[in-house]
């Protein structure tokens, strides 16, 4: 473990690592201080977060505002397909649906962004190209990010390479749960420069995390580190994302703006299959860090299934009757 | 007199296998012929309906894709159980039509065996319906009986158990999954028939079973994009006319409603089966 004994020595050349925004920029000085800082952060009342997250998700959404937010949900969609099956030819379809979810409607919003891996962003960004859809390439040894540094750089270097405007980086689980919180925020910050250009968001995979205490210490570290958003999961590891832990990240996201005026995005990722849960997502956004993060710019769903059952209660809402799969593409 | 207190039932839907109270939380009063209150009965909603067309259509690949030996064995062992809870059922049809427990029990026995006749059938649709095809070529042609999918079975609102029976036995013994609105006024025999089927190899979702009122419920199934064939057998006449036009929206099969309510002893025979199921021909070239 070289870089543990000389944090710089291996991946930054010498190097110093670029402090975090004030008034956080010492907090990066060592690692005992990024502990210090992590671990003196409010606890998170579990029983509270979770009665409050089914409160929010009791709130009736009817007609013109079940409506509008279909519309936002669905324009929030990062259309996602992580298959070890992936083709060419599935990306291209992907993207064909990602431009006109609903090929019936011309009034049917676009999705947010195709996320694919690193090798199929190419494919992805051609099919996309002029239509303002983002390519969203996960890297850094997706899902278990069990990879060397230098290896995961290079994915990132790779997804980039291949026109990814977005990049979905996972975390060391490893080392942040044995408490390497250092470790962990050096290799956002590196993966950071390796994006470039490529917005960051990095995945905290919270089915991993345990405790909603870690939630909210690993959505400080990555936005100390500068992610531009961050996301709960992989989609690989149940439970992926629940409402609680979208709440710790949505009021993580809130305090930090509050503290250095930088905003910083949500993705929930994995799990969210129905509208219902969409709209429970809208509604915690609007009651937690208000509307100001109600867009694709600042929250995102990573979703494969999701979008089908949008479009589904869209039509109802359209034709007045129900819809049924046979009615949306299958993906 | 026992100071033992009572244990009421709570009559439920069934629904993906499982009994939920009804969505929209309504209950309605069920009351036996003469009028007495005999049970509160779930009040199903469109809402029930729509979550009950998504666990038939979950169902439809296990259902259909069994073999035909095999379904048969399974309601078979519904009228296995079916005979088990006879007397149960006996005493809700009684009360329910205001029969005699004799004539009870003895529509009890018809259903039964309705039951089983229906069961028998499953294996011997093909061989019946099913036919090998003479053409003009080196080739075999074959056509074969299929089910249609999810089904939507408006049930009879006198006949609360034969004529139940007689509505959803050949639905499923051609392998389609079926979403059944009840009679209105005589929803106590079904309850208890979906509690049969939950005891009897049936998988979830194979069959739901809504109570409430046809005219609530019907056109959301009628309409329902997602739903292949509707048998309009408990719908009266201005309702099943209304219900035919909207299913024509999405090309369902529609069986229409007799002018009314037929005598559910007679010989039911093949009519009930063949509007649920499809035809599908296979050419195959001739092996030397």
């Amino acid at each position: 473990m070289t870089h543990v004994l000389d944090p710089d020595a291996l991946s930054r050349g010498g190097r110093p690592l670029p402090a975090p925004l004030d008034p956080f920029a010492d907090v990066t000085r060592s690692d005992a201080a990024v502990r210090a800082f992590l671990h003196g952060l409010p606890g998170v009342d579990q029983v509270g977060a979770e009665a409050r997250a089914t409160v929010l998700g009791t709130r009736s959404i009817k007609t013109t505002a079940k409506a509008w937010a279909i519309d936002t949900a669905i324009s929030m969609v990062d259309l996602t397909t992580l298959e070890g099956s992936d083709t060419p030819g599935r990306v291209r379809s992907l993207a064909a649906k990602a431009r006109r979810p609903d090929p019936d409607d011309l009034t049917c919003p676009p999705v947010a962004a195709v996320c694919v891996y690193g090798d199929l962003a190419g494919i992805a960004k051609e099919a996309l190209s002029g239509t303002g859809i983002n390519v969203a390439a996960v890297a850094t040894a997706f899902p278990s990010g069990r990879a060397s540094r230098a290896v995961k750089l290079a994915d990132v270097g790779d997804a980039v390479a291949n026109g990814a405007d977005e990049i979905d980086m996972v975390i060391d689980r490893g080392a942040f749960l044995s408490g390497r919180y250092l470790d962990v925020f050096e290799e956002i910050v590196a993966v950071k420069e390796a994006c470039g250009e490529a917005h960051l968001k990095v995945i905290l995979e919270t089915g991993e995390l345990v405790t909603l205490d870690n939630v909210r210490r690993a959505s400080w570290l990555a936005m100390l580190a500068g992610g531009d958003f961050i996301k709960t999961s992989t989609g690989k590891v149940a439970p992926a994302a629940t409402l609680p832990v979208c709440l710790v990240m949505l009021e993580a996201v809130r305090d930090f703006r509050a503290a250095t005026g930088r905003q910083v995005g949500v993705k929930p990722a994995g799990g969210i299959r129905t509208t219902k849960d969409a709209v429970k997502h809208l509604v915690l956004i609007n009651e937690t860090v208000g509307a100001d993060w109600l867009s694709p710019r600042w929250f995102r769903f990573g979703a494969s299934g999701l979008l089908n059952d949008l479009l589904l209660q869209r039509q109802k809402l359209r034709t007045g009757h129900y819809s049924g799969p046979d009615h949306v593409s299958v993906d | 007199m026992s100071d033992r207190l009572a244990v009421r039932k709570t009559y439920k839907l069934y629904l993906g296998g499982a009994f939920p109270r009804s969505e929209s939380g309504r209950t309605y009063e069920v009351t036996d012929a003469k009028g007495h209150f005999l049970a509160n009965a779930a009040r199903a909603s469109r809402k029930d309906a729509r979550d009950a067309v998504v666990a038939a259509r979950g169902a439809v690949a296990t259902w259909s894709g069994a073999t035909a030996y095999n379904r048969g064995q399974v309601l078979y062992r519904v009228a296995e159980v079916m005979e088990g809870r006879a007397a149960q059922i006996a005493e809700e049809v009684a009360a329910g039509e205001g029969l005699s427990a004799t004539r009870a029990r003895a529509a009890v026995d018809a259903a039964i065996d309705r039951w089983v006749w229906y069961a028998g059938w499953t294996d011997k649709l093909a061989a019946v319906l099913g036919s090998s095809n003479p053409v003009a070529g080196p080739y075999f042609g074959f056509s074969l009986p299929e089910p249609t999918g999810v089904v939507a079975v408006l049930a009879p609102q006198r006949s609360s158990l034969l004529g139940l029976v007689s509505v959803l036995g050949p639905v499923l013994a051609g392998g389609n999954t079926a979403v059944v609105v009840t009679s209105k006024e005589r929803p106590l025999p079904a309850v208890t028939l979906g509690e049969v089927l939950a005891t009897s190899d049936v998988p979830g979702g194979v069959v739901n079973l809504l109570t409430g009122d046809a005219a609530e419920i019907g056109p959301w199934l009628a309409e329902h994009a997602d739903v292949d064939g509707i048998d309009l057998a408990g719908a009266s006449g201005p309702l099943a006319m209304e219900l035919e036009r909207s299913a024509a929206g999405t090309v369902k099969r529609v069986l229409r409603a007799p002018a009314e309510e037929p005598d559910w002893t007679a010989d039911p025979g093949l009519a009930r089966m063949t509007p649920f199921l499809e035809t599908k021909s296979v050419w195959h070239p001739m092996g030397w």
